[in-house]
């Protein structure tokens, strides 16, 4: 299991990659890139900022993997997520997730999506036209991770 | 009691500190009572914090609710809703 917070850019072939290479078990590997887009709420978006809570982020994240693997055959996983300031088109997080059907590769993805977006401690901050402000939570998001009964 | 409050992201740049060291009075014990003795501070800190709001609290990096008990020297975060990902 790889959990990375990190400034830097990743390379989606190879984290896709070494999630099978070494592992002949693996028939699935399901992958979930989340993107900087150009306008939220009618308004354009010229970066974004990501600020996160050192520490506490590492162990939310971990523990949302440890939840998928409890409830789906999870062979490995690697999640990135990106801090610091991106601009649109940026990838800025990435989960993907090695099983031996794509169920639960499929499953357990959406999963770790879902929680993250609720449950790791990110915060975003975008620069637009008008000035910065601050990404409010979505009840879509909510409602998402309750889906799963945990 | 001395415990470690951090804020983050719209929080730290409304109550301008990202973090304080206070020494709390005997009297407050637990989440609920350390967010009491936050807004008795008035300002910002009544707006933010008044119920109804919505924001998060979490003890050493996990998340707590307001009946949670704090100890010397926890680490005790305040931060809004997030919205990684």
């Amino acid at each position: 299991m790889k959990i990375s917070v990190q400034a830097e850019p990743f390379d989606l072939n190879a984290e896709v990659s070494a999630l099978y290479q070494a592992n002949p078990k693996v028939g699935a590997v399901a992958s979930f890139l989340g993107l900087v887009r150009d306008i939220n709420e009618g308004q354009g978006v010229a970066t974004l900022s990501l600020e996160h809570y050192p520490g506490m982020t590492e162990k939310a994240l971990a523990q949302i993997v440890e939840d998928a693997r409890r409830r789906w055959e999870v062979l490995d996983a690697t999640l990135i997520h990106r801090v610091g300031t991106l601009h649109p088109s940026e990838p800025i997080v990435l989960v993907a997730v090695a099983s031996s059907h794509r169920g639960d590769a499929f499953a357990a993805c959406e999963f770790i999506m879902d929680f993250l977006k609720t449950r790791a401690p990110f915060w975003k901050k975008e620069a637009t036209p008008e000035g910065e402000r601050w990404v409010d939570a979505r009840e879509s998001d909510e409602r998402a991770a309750a889906r799963w009964q945990v | 009691m001395k415990v470690r409050l951090l804020y983050f992201a719209r929080l730290r740049e409304v109550f301008a500190t990202s973090q304080e060291t206070p020494e709390l009075p005997p009297n407050i014990q637990t989440v609920a009572s350390l967010l009491n003795w936050l807004r008795q501070r008035g300002g910002v800190w009544a707006e933010e914090l008044a119920a109804g709001r919505a924001y998060r609290v979490a003890i050493n990096q996990d998340l707590a609710t307001q009946e949670a008990v704090l100890h010397e020297n926890d680490e005790v975060a305040v931060f809004p809703l997030v919205t990684g990902g």
